[in-house]
């Protein structure tokens, strides 16, 4: 059971929605009854008779849940319940609250936390600044979600397979990624895995259990569910599947299905959604009427746990980058002569990968033809081969010396 | 973080210019007939122009969409929640199914829903409710129901890096779907009258606007209310050896290739925008190659089954003993849109250019 990654996830990420549906399908649920093949004798009393039709009712609609019967015609108005509370560990500056909630991390896991994290930011500076400046075509950066990043991924156990959105590349980076992939990807030269099929930040790594990225939200949430579910067809396994998205995200159909196949298949499964307030201009007023994404948990049947929420800048003092210093430097185990010059490498490091898979060239446009099937079907080859005839005479016309010859 | 901060954060920042387009614009200049007066706009102004009139003349249209209120991720809806109100204009919940399926309940009251789906290529997620709702509506229910009150707005195309979800053009996707009229503007004047058009017709319609256009197209659009008819080509230049077809963008890009080809080759070409794909002008094209005896057809989206091979077919039957080349299509290559190759998978104006000197000595 994965209750121990259940718990660490609560301790690790203070600041995010988790949605968890933690279900390995060990428990075989009797089938219910068929309402036909229920017994029909009537019952001495009105007492036994109710039971009896309320422990049908839970059977037949409510999942073996038991409600009850009243006379008060009352319509539940979603407002009037507390909202899901909020699970925190730290407080705002990163002292910790509870102390039997500490996670008691060593300092070597702990500092591979917080280089991890430091770093996803460092390199969000400079690409970001790169797209500013026309040097990458697209960038989307983490700020102030890197502990969400970092956190979970810190809980998972490296075989467990990923499903992103965008924005968590922390995930990928705290697996191991090497940071030249990163820039070469951004750059979509010929050392990047995809080629530079596509645009930057999505990225992919099979070596690292974590599903290449795709554009269009939430197309990735019922297929981890599948992915989750044929794992545990799997004999022996141990893998469970996390899929990440964002509030924005979740109100496509598709979070719907997701939520539903994962709980009715029981799916080895976490959902987690980032919820940082906005899709793009668009706020969380507008894209839920209820309590959040936690709140949709429980009515599809999944374990659901709330973390705190808010997002803030780099440099805030409600950050998790800052918080996670404190933490850590309380220890004993860091502070500003290792901040600094830590700071100062991964800056060098990014800096130098940046300019080297610049200077990549991109792989010959052959490589457009490739995968899209798993072997270059006729049509293609013909097309391809009416490209290199018309290359031949119209070249000048075409960027062909920022590619590899064939 | 202020709301302003995180949306800048957040946004898809498609045009950053890094590379030179594609194309050169060449402007249109309205007709008279469409009044004197004109503003100068870009295309982006034109829908924003358009959308505007529509609402302000029915007083059922609603404008909706996944970050509309605040202009939209391409600015088409500036202004019009602080001018019509937020109860008229308003972001939806990030969902195209939801979006189409509940635009087309506005449209089945009676009501104008004016929906935007902020990329072409996330429009497939609407796909049942479009092609298996919107367009079946009145058949299904002996003209009881309809929602031709319904337009959806979409962008589509190719941006210089856009990669496989930022570029495409769905355009054959629908036209193969009886009872939905497409539409792709290639200017801001066309833009306008068109999808006014679409706005008011008793049909479903869903309205292309290629988003490369949005800034680079700038032209003196007629400033009041007109339309222009859905079904109707327009011929841009005539000529009479060869006839090309396209619509939107690809429209630009034809249109320098005809002219290297005049200037090159001495090769008289006739220029056609469909503009309107479904229902699309055959009369017009059949009448322009009926007289040049050639055809080219080219589009951006992938060349197997485009909307390239339905005008292929047709007027191959039609001008049979006219035609003294075959048809030949200049497309996209049948792979996905790719990130860095995209100068290399477009139907450049070089690979126009050939297949106009090649139609032309065949
Ligand atoms: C199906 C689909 N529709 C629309 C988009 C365009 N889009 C890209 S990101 C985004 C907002 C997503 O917001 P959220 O899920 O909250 O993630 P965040 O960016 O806040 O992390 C939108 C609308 C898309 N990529 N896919
Ligand atoms: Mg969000």
């Amino acid at each position: 059971m994965r209750a121990a990654i259940y718990r660490a996830l609560c301790r690790m990420l203070p600041r995010r929605v988790l949605l968890a549906s933690m279900r390995r399908g060990r428990v075989a649920a009797p089938a219910p009854t068929a309402a036909g093949g229920c017994p029909r004798y009537a019952s001495s009393t009105e007492v036994t008779s109710d039971e009896f039709r309320l422990k049908e009712y839970g059977q037949k609609y409510l999942g073996y849940r038991k409600a009850a019967f009243t006379e008060s015609l009352e319509i539940v108005d979603p407002a009037r319940d507390p909202a899901f509370p909020i699970y925190r560990v730290t407080d705002a500056t990163g002292k910790i609250i509870d102390q039997a909630q500490d996670p008691k991390f060593s300092e070597e896991h702990a500092l591979h936390m917080y280089r991890t994290m430091t770093q996803l930011n460092i390199m969000d500076r400079i690409l970001y600044d790169s797209q500013r400046q026309g040097r990458i075509s697209f960038y989307m950066t983490s700020f102030g979600e890197e502990g969400n990043h970092v956190g979970s991924a810190a809980a998972l156990a490296p075989n467990d397979l990923v499903f992103g959105q965008y924005r968590e590349v922390g995930v990928l980076m705290y697996r191991g990624f090497p940071l030249e992939q990163f820039m070469h990807q951004c750059y979509g030269n010929h050392c990047d895995i995809g080629k530079g099929k596509q645009m930057p930040v999505h990225y992919g790594s099979s070596e690292h259990n974590f599903v290449t990225i795709s554009s269009p939200l939430t197309t990735q949430l019922p297929q981890a569910a599948g992915a989750a579910y044929a794992f545990k067809m799997r004999p022996g396994n141990d893998r469970i599947v996390c899929v990440y998205f964002g509030d924005g995200a979740a109100s496509e159909g598709d979070a719907h299905a997701a939520f539903n196949f994962a709980a009715t298949l029981k799916c080895p499964i976490i959902f987690f959604c980032r919820n940082n307030g906005y899709a793009i201009s668009t706020p969380t007023s507008e894209q839920y009427g209820g309590d959040g994404i936690a709140g949709k948990g429980p009515g599809y049947g999944l374990h659901t746990i709330r973390t705190s929420e808010e997002v803030t800048q780099w440099g805030g003092i409600d950050n998790p980058i800052v918080r996670f210093k404190r933490y850590i430097t309380e220890r004993g185990w860091w502070n500003e002569e290792k901040e600094k010059a830590w700071q100062a490498e991964v800056r060098k490091k990014v800096l130098t990968n940046l300019t080297s898979s610049e200077k990549e060239k991109l792989a010959h446009y052959h490589e457009m033809f490739e995968g899209v099937y798993k072997t270059v079907p006729e049509h293609l080859r013909r097309q391809r081969a009416e490209l290199d005839e018309h290359i031949k005479e119209y070249g000048s016309h075409y960027p062909v010396d920022r590619q590899l010859t064939n | 973080m202020a709301a302003s901060s995180l949306a800048l954060k957040t946004a898809v920042r498609l045009p950053a210019r890094r590379f030179a387009s594609h194309f050169t614009y060449q402007p249109s200049v309205a007709p008279a007939s469409l009044g004197a007066e004109r503003t100068k706009m870009n295309l982006c102004q034109a829908v924003n122009n358009a959308m505007d009139i529509a609402m302000g003349t029915d007083q059922s249209a609603l404008v909706f969409g996944e970050d509309v209120a605040f202009g939209g991720v391409f600015r088409c809806t500036v202004g019009l929640q602080d001018k019509y109100g937020k109860d008229r204009v308003f972001n939806t919940p990030l969902c195209e199914q939801g979006i189409a399926g509940f635009a087309i309940g506005v449209a089945t009251i009676g009501s104008t829903a004016i929906a935007e789906i902020q990329f072409g290529d996330y429009i497939f997620p609407a796909y049942d409710q479009i092609v298996n709702e919107a367009a079946k509506y009145r058949y299904r229910s002996g003209g009881l129901f309809s929602c031709g009150g319904l337009t959806i707005r979409a962008t589509c195309g190719a941006v210089g890096h856009g990669a496989l979800y930022h570029s495409q053009s769905p355009e054959a996707n629908f036209t193969h779907t009886p009872g939905l009229k497409i539409v792709v503007p290639r200017g801001p004047i066309q833009a306008k009258g068109l999808l006014l058009s679409c706005i008011r017709d008793p049909d479903p319609c869903i309205f292309l606007e290629p988003k490369v256009l949005y800034r680079q197209a700038v032209e003196e659009v007629p400033s009041g209310d007109y339309s222009i008819p859905i079904g109707k080509a327009e011929v841009l230049k005539t000529g009479k050896d060869v006839s090309i077809v396209a619509w939107g963008t690809q429209v630009h890009v034809v249109s320098e290739a005809a002219k290297l080809a005049e200037e090159k080759l001495g090769v008289s070409v006739e220029v056609i925008d469909l503009q309107s794909i479904q229902p699309w002008d055959e009369d017009c094209v059949a009448e322009s190659v009926t007289k040049t005896g050639r055809l080219i057809i080219s589009h951006e989206a992938p060349l197997n089954s485009g909307f390239g091979a339905e005008i292929a077919s047709t007027i191959q039957k039609r001008c049979f003993l006219s035609l003294e080349s075959p048809i030949e299509r200049v497309c996209g290559w049948d792979t996905p849109f790719p990130h860095v190759y995209e100068p290399f998978y477009l139907p450049t104006v070089w690979r126009v250019f050939d297949a106009i000197k090649k139609t032309v000595k065949y």
